[in-house]
């Protein structure tokens, strides 16, 4: 009777963890505050779902795969998160307009994917490839 | 009692899926919709997990792992894309 308890609470707790970070994933004004929300609460939500199916099955071959499953999900999500915010960043992904700081702006060099800690003129553009051309390219920009 | 609040575990998560396929549609950014699909395949592992649970079937937890695993190298993947498109 316990254990049911304790197990739907932690079930019940990830899954509002997990909808608030679809929440926050809606709601939040740019990329990269969106990325911070489904990069917490979503690994967080994951975690208590799987610690919670880990008792109520209480084996010690399920303990080992939700364990498994936690380290995983908690390695992977900052690497994942990392990798999108940078290229979405030097895609040029606008940040929103309440941003007070930007440490980045001005040090990246676009056309050999460097920084640098002098500042770098403005018109330093990446170079393009023909078929990758952004004026006539139909990608989703 | 235990299926109300097993339905309603599944409405919550539900919820968490809509609000994240709304941000998948409306986009405005190729990034915002590549982690949009993220948090939907966490939340699909959410959604395996609490099946697992609710029908007793430890084995669906193998499911989750697989999951786990193609998400983040579909992830690490679309970075590794919107890096090189230039």
């Amino acid at each position: 009777m316990l254990r049911e308890v304790v197990v739907v609470g932690l079930i019940l707790g990830g899954a509002i963890f997990m909808a608030l970070a679809g929440l926050g994933m809606l709601r939040m004004p740019d990329l990269f505050l969106r990325m911070s929300s489904s990069a917490k609460a979503g690994t967080l939500g994951a975690g208590l779902i799987l610690l919670g199916a880990a008792i109520h099955f209480d084996n010690f071959s399920i303990y080992t795969r939700a364990l498994a499953i936690i380290i995983f999900l908690m390695l992977t999500a900052p690497v994942a998160a990392h990798m999108i915010g940078r290229a979405a960043y030097f895609d040029g992904v606008p940040l929103w307009e309440g941003t007070v700081q930007d440490d980045l702006r001005g040090h990246y060099r676009a056309s050999t994917h460097a920084l640098e800690t002098t500042t770098i003129p403005q018109n330093d553009r990446p170079i393009t490839d023909i078929e990758a051309d952004p004026e006539t390219s139909d990608f989703d920009r | 009692m235990s299926e109300l609040i097993w339905n309603i575990i599944l409405l919550i998560l539900s919820a968490g899926l809509i609000f994240a396929f709304i941000r998948l549609v409306r986009g405005p950014y190729l990034p915002d919709r590549v982690i949009a699909l993220d948090l939907i395949s966490i939340l699909a592992l959410g959604f395996i997990v609490v099946y697992a649970v609710r029908f007793n079937q430890p084995s669906f937890l193998d499911v989750a792992i697989i999951l786990a695993v193609i998400s983040f190298l579909g992830t690490v993947a679309f970075a590794y894309y919107l890096e090189r498109r230039w």
